[in-house]
């Protein structure tokens, strides 16, 4: 799933909802912003040369700097470009169906702080096939429990490798 | 003749029934992470990775190479039944594999995708028999400042290879190194960048970050294209496969070629994509009819498909003798390594060479079975992709949570599982490139070790890097690497000037 082949005469709605230079610059920055936290503590720390050789900060202080000056850079020609730049981003056809499954990926695995991880994956993988499989109940029931209590058996009891679990596995006595 | 009495003895050690078990266990999954989207070699051992802890090391790295030989090979299914490549590596495999399919020629298609790749992947395992040895020979009288020097290539190279931008290139790398100094510091025990955060004290595991941007990120990736498979159906029969066994000899140029161009990009950290997208190139460009590529053309198949697993390969090979992975897939399977307790470099070939030679018989056994099982069973795999997506997805995910919370047994891994995931999609969309940043993030330690080693010796003077023939040679060759893009853009500006006079 690496490159989009679109189809010629693809019916879907191109229009482009986003531009690159938007991510672009906020990513930019984003890391510009990375870079001073690693080189304010790699100050903290010491960058020069202590009792025993170079100091903690010594290597990532310069790894900073480089993140610094190529996100700089970044930034700059972004900048530089703005007015002219062409590139899309994503269209919204494209980005609904991505904020489709992140939305929910999201809220699962807050989910799954709470709750542990068998309830949030049912109600996952049951709330995808109702709501964009549109399969019958019976089926989006099945498939939704048995997937978690697949990797109950397979973790819990065949490799004994224990997942997190919430209230209700405690309920059940786990 | 000693490297064929060390092999003979590996496979002794392979050849054990539990151990081809294990090895028939690997390249069945591994063949459906490949065809699975979402799921690929590297967070696929990634993911199962926390199982195998407990296995016997030379099992378990048996099992796990078997998952990424397996992946290999199923990437190749996808690409012609789907036109949907389920590996990075298996897109230039799309261009003529699925327009064979469409003209009913599927069978010849997958035969030529899985013979290629067992030949590829053959030829890098001779290779890696003859040339690993003599290469941790050779590294055993490396010292710090040597060791510096070629990961120091290993990072250049990106930066010269890659079809990235370079400053996009250097941010991902210097992210990686970044993220592994978080935590920790191992000769000082000074706390770096954790700022007053206890979750960060252990700092960021590579498995995660590989989790979340080769996993998550691919999913959200794919939702963009909406969720119509349509499949071509394939049935192999002996029949079809024996036909096309006997057409393939009088391509034995384009596999040697192939087979070249992935080797070598599979040694200098280049990996498969590249190899097989400028295999396919270098395919066509030397064809007689180079306007019948993209239609169908059975080279366009078998030069990308030949090349990609060499590389794949042969990427293992300086990850065994130097412990630098040339591939992220490479660097998970080091990760494993370390977390067995054996520090791969040339000192493994001298300690541990029962291990050593045990993986490289698994190398060749593991393919000869990874190419029978594909053969026989390919129409079971494209049923797998026939399962509706919004069932695929949400289950994907869910093991994507449950092996990134496995690694640690801590719930802020899952949380970073999906950081990410966010950061995989907008690199993918972006053109950030995402192996440097897990390179970086599996080296980062092992580079600043040896850094820092190298100026305690010279008392904090460079000039260590260039102090004698051999590290001054790699250092040398690092640099060129790393403005070779300038050079090219210098060459260009050239010609630009030429041409407008």
């Amino acid at each position: 799933m690496t490159t989009p082949n679109h189809q010629e005469g693809d019916d879907r709605d191109d229009s482009p909802v986003t531009l690159t230079r938007g991510p672009e610059l906020i990513v930019g920055l984003i890391i510009m912003g990375l870079a001073t936290l690693v080189i304010t503590d790699s100050i903290r720390v010491g960058i020069g040369w202590g009792d025993e050789g170079p100091q903690a900060g010594y290597f990532p202080f310069y790894i900073g700097v480089i993140l610094m000056s190529a996100s700089g850079l970044i930034v700059l020609t972004t900048l530089l470009k703005w007015g002219s730049a062409t590139g899309v981003f994503a269209t919204r056809k494209e980005l609904v169906p991505v904020f489709q499954m992140l939305v929910p990926m999201v809220i699962y695995v807050v989910a799954m702080v709470f709750l542990g991880i068998y309830l949030p994956s049912a109600l996952l993988i049951g709330f995808f096939m109702r709501r964009h499989g549109n399969f019958e109940w019976p089926l989006s029931l099945g498939v939704s429990l048995g997937v978690p209590l697949t990797f109950f058996l397979v973790f819990e009891k065949w490799f004994l490798v224990p997942l997190p679990k919430g209230p209700i596995e405690n309920m059940l006595g786990f | 003749m000693e490297e064929v009495n060390n092999l003979m003895g590996g496979f002794a050690v392979a050849m054990t029934l539990p151990n081809i078990m294990y090895m028939l266990i690997g390249i069945t999954l591994g063949v459906l992470i490949g065809v699975l989207p979402g799921l690929g070699g590297a967070n696929g051992i990634a993911i199962l990775l926390p199982l195998t802890f407990s296995m016997d090391p030379t099992s378990a790295i048996i099992m796990l190479s078997c998952i990424y030989w397996g992946a290999l090979f199923g990437g190749a299914i996808t690409s012609i039944l789907f036109n949907i490549p389920g590996e990075p590596w298996s897109v230039a495999t799309t261009f003529d594999g699925y327009p064979m399919a469409q003209q009913g020629k599927a069978a010849q298609a997958l035969t030529a995708a899985f013979t290629s790749s067992f030949i590829g992947a053959f030829f890098a395992v001779a290779l890696i028999t003859f040339l690993a040895p003599v290469l941790a020979k050779f590294a055993l009288n490396f010292g710090p400042a040597e060791y510096f020097a070629v990961q120091l290539l290993t990072f250049c190279s990106f930066v010269g290879m890659s079809k990235e931008p370079p400053t996009k290139v250097i941010v991902a790398m210097m992210l990686g190194f970044a993220l592994a100094a978080v935590g920790m510091d191992t000769v000082t025990g000074q706390l770096r960048m954790t700022y007053e955060f206890p979750v960060l004290l252990k700092g960021f595991d590579f498995l995660i970050a590989v989790i979340g941007l080769f996993g998550i990120g691919e999913i959200l990736l794919t939702m963009e294209e909406g969720l119509a498979f349509k499949g071509k159906s394939a049935r192999l029969n002996p029949k079809v496969v024996w036909e096309t066994w006997k057409t393939l000899p009088k391509y034995w140029l384009t596999f040697f070629r192939s087979t070249a161009i992935g080797c070598w990009m599979g040694i200098t950290p280049g990996g498969a994509t590249p190899a097989s997208f400028m295999s396919y190139g270098i395919a066509q460009r030397m064809s007689k009819e180079p306007e019948s590529f993209g239609k169908g053309q059975i080279e366009g198949v078998l030069a990308p498909e030949t090349a990609a697993h060499a590389a794949g390969t042969a990427a293992l090979l300086p990850m065994l003798t130097l412990g630098i992975p040339g591939s992220p897939t490479a660097a998970v399977l080091l990760g494993g390594l370390m977390i067995w307790g054996l520090q791969p470099g040339p000192m493994l070939f001298v300690e541990h060479k029962d291990f050593v030679w045990g993986l490289i018989a698994s190398m060749y056994l593991g393919n000869i079975v990874g190419l029978l099982v594909v053969l026989t069973t390919v129409p079971y795999w494209a049923a797998f992709l026939r399962i509706p997506f919004s069932v695929i997805a949400p289950v994907i995910v869910v093991i994507c949570a449950i092996g990134a919370y496995t690694v640690h047994s801590s719930m802020f891994d899952v949380v970073m599982m999906m950081v990410f995931g966010v950061v995989g999609y907008l690199f993918k969309k972006l053109k950030y490139p995402m192996a440097p940043l897990v390179l970086a993030l599996v080296l980062g330690d092992m580079a600043e070790a040896s850094f820092r080693q190298s100026m305690l010796l010279s008392q904090g003077d460079v000039s260590i890097f260039w102090s004698n023939k051999l590290v001054g040679g790699i250092a040398g060759l690092a640099i060129v690497m790393l403005i070779w893009p300038l050079l090219g853009s210098i060459k260009s500006l050239f010609s630009n000037k030429a041409a407008s006079r």
